[in-house]
């Protein structure tokens, strides 16, 4: 009986082994999984947030406004600007920078951003060998594209420079310069 | 025999061409390997240095030679400089003994695919791995850390409790070949490799290479989930890699002699004898990578149970079913 038993747990175990043998054998000839990163790029998620990108309204015009939300909202302090504004009375950003070696892609300056120039894209910022090479200037930010929202225009709901110019809007007054208010 | 310029510029070029084979063969053996364990889990495995990955091997030697060579405060100096080399040298030493190929016939003489001939060829061998041992306890007890100690008992205990084993599942085919000598036995499989007739031996000799080769699933010597890296944990750089190769050369001599002593050594029809041999080798070496792909490490008690309560004791049936069969023939 205990011999019997003795060659049935040896056959069960040598049947086992060749069981998980057939199994890695045929493994070989499988496709691998592998993804070989720098060359081939998994499609990501729309959603996913790899990299930011700040991108133009409808008319191809910059939507970044300068309001420094962004750069408030940032918990790493990765973001910075400088504003500036245009003969039209519209605002920009005269640089605008983000450096990439702190920004931990948190997607919050996106959500902050009030004019949706600020985005964050799925496609991955590659590794750099220079930690300068991280930091993105506005012209390595800048797409041309209108990103999530293609419609979304902020000066056609807010009106001012580009719809009529300043104190042109139904019921709004001139601008009032505010040295003359001094006493 | 008196030696003439030309026997020892003959013997010179075949010791240089043996050291170019088993060392290559031996580099290409670690990318082989983790190429194929690669694909068995469904990855790709290194493939960046150059074509398929071919120059990694030159691109580890470089690594291993430009790394740090580091030597721990408490280790004895000699000893843990010397463990490296008599792991791989016994390693390397077993091929002086194999016949690669059928003897050619040059500069009117007969050359043999083999450094020396040996009569004691078999015994040779496992002397030599009988030796093998001393890379292991001294690099472990070298290293003065209990993790590499405990590595190098444990090795110890299973080297010397398989090589028994190993040693007993030869014994038949010494019988079935009437001789010690590596070359009588090819010579004695010309009719038939030695497996139809041992198959059990041949069971058991793989199974007792694999062992002495501390391999998975009996690499218990350098179990790194519980030992770090066993017995070799504090060497690093080339004093390591020494260690690495050495364990692949020696799977490509235990993989050589099983073929010699079970599949016909470089016998075979069509083939030319050299490529049978090495062809042999390969399908040895590739078992090797094919069982570390699927097994799991065995527990230390199986381990000794394996080896002492079911394969000697298989062995030793063996002969005595050899030596019957030979004796009522």
């Amino acid at each position: 009986m205990s011999i019997l038993s003795d060659i049935k747990e040896t056959l069960t175990g040598i049947t086992g082994i060749l069981t998980g043998l057939s199994i890695t054998l045929r493994h070989i000839f499988r496709k691998p999984a592998t993804v070989q990163f720098p060359e081939e790029k998994r499609p990501m998620p729309e959603r996913f947030r790899g990299s930011i990108v700040l991108t133009r309204d409808p008319d191809g015009a910059e939507r970044c406004v300068a309001c420094y939300l962004c750069s408030g909202a940032c918990p790493v302090d990765c973001i910075s600007m400088a504003a500036a504004e245009g003969e039209n009375g519209r605002r920009y950003a005269a640089w605008f920078r983000i450096n990439f070696a702190r920004c931990i892609l948190c997607g919050l300056c996106a959500e902050a951003c009030p004019t949706l120039a600020i985005q964050m894209a799925p496609e991955m910022i590659p590794s750099k060998r220079q930690v300068i090479d991280w930091v993105y200037e506005k012209e390595d930010l800048l797409i041309d594209g209108t990103g999530k929202d293609p419609n979304y225009n902020f000066y056609r709901h807010a009106g001012i420079g580009v719809v009529s110019p300043r104190g042109g809007n139904p019921g709004e007054k001139p601008p009032v310069d505010v040295r003359t208010l001094l006493p | 025999m008196t030696w003439t310029a030309v026997d020892i510029a003959l013997m010179l070029g075949k010791i240089v061409a043996l050291y170019a084979i088993i060392l290559t063969f031996a580099a290409y053996l670690v990318l082989a390997e983790r190429r194929i364990l690669a694909w068995m889990q469904d990855r790709i495995g290194p493939n960046r240095v150059g074509p398929f990955g071919l120059m990694q091997p030159l691109a580890d030697v470089i690594k291993m030679l430009t790394k740090e060579d580091m030597i721990p405060k408490a280790a004895d100096r000699l000893l843990f400089s010397l463990a490296p080399a008599m792991a791989a040298i016994p390693a390397i030493l077993t091929f002086s003994v194999v016949p690669l190929g059928a003897p050619l016939h040059l500069f009117g003489r007969e050359v043999t695919l083999q450094i020396t001939d040996l009569d004691v060829g078999v015994l040779f061998f496992l002397a030599l791995s009988a030796i093998a041992v001393y890379g292991i306890a001294l690099g472990g007890w070298a290293s003065n850390s209990k993790y590499a100690l405990l590595g190098s008992i444990r090795g110890l205990s299973q080297l010397i409790s398989y090589e028994l084993s190993m040693g007993l599942s030869l014994v038949p085919v010494v019988m079935l070949a009437k001789s010690f000598r590596l070359s009588d036995i090819v010579n004695a499989q010309a009719d038939m490799p030695f497996i139809v007739y041992q198959p059990l031996a041949f069971v058991i000799f793989l199974v007792s290479i694999f062992a002495e080769c501390r391999r998975i699933p009996f690499d218990l010597p350098e179990a790194e989930g519980e030992l770090v890296a066993g017995f070799h944990s504090e060497y690093s750089g080339m004093r390591f890699g020494l260690f690495f190769v050495g364990e692949y050369i020696n799977i490509i001599a235990l993989s050589a002699l099983a073929s010699l002593f079970f599949l016909g050594g470089w016998r075979g029809p069509f083939l030319p004898p050299i490529i049978w041999f090495f062809l042999k080798v390969f399908v040895i070496a590739f078992l090797f990578i094919w069982v570390r792909g699927t097994l799991p490490r065995l527990r230390y008690d199986q381990l000794m149970h394996l080896g002492w309560k079911i394969l000697t004791p298989l062995a030793l049936l063996n002969i005595l079913a050899t030596g019957w069969w030979l004796a009522l023939r």
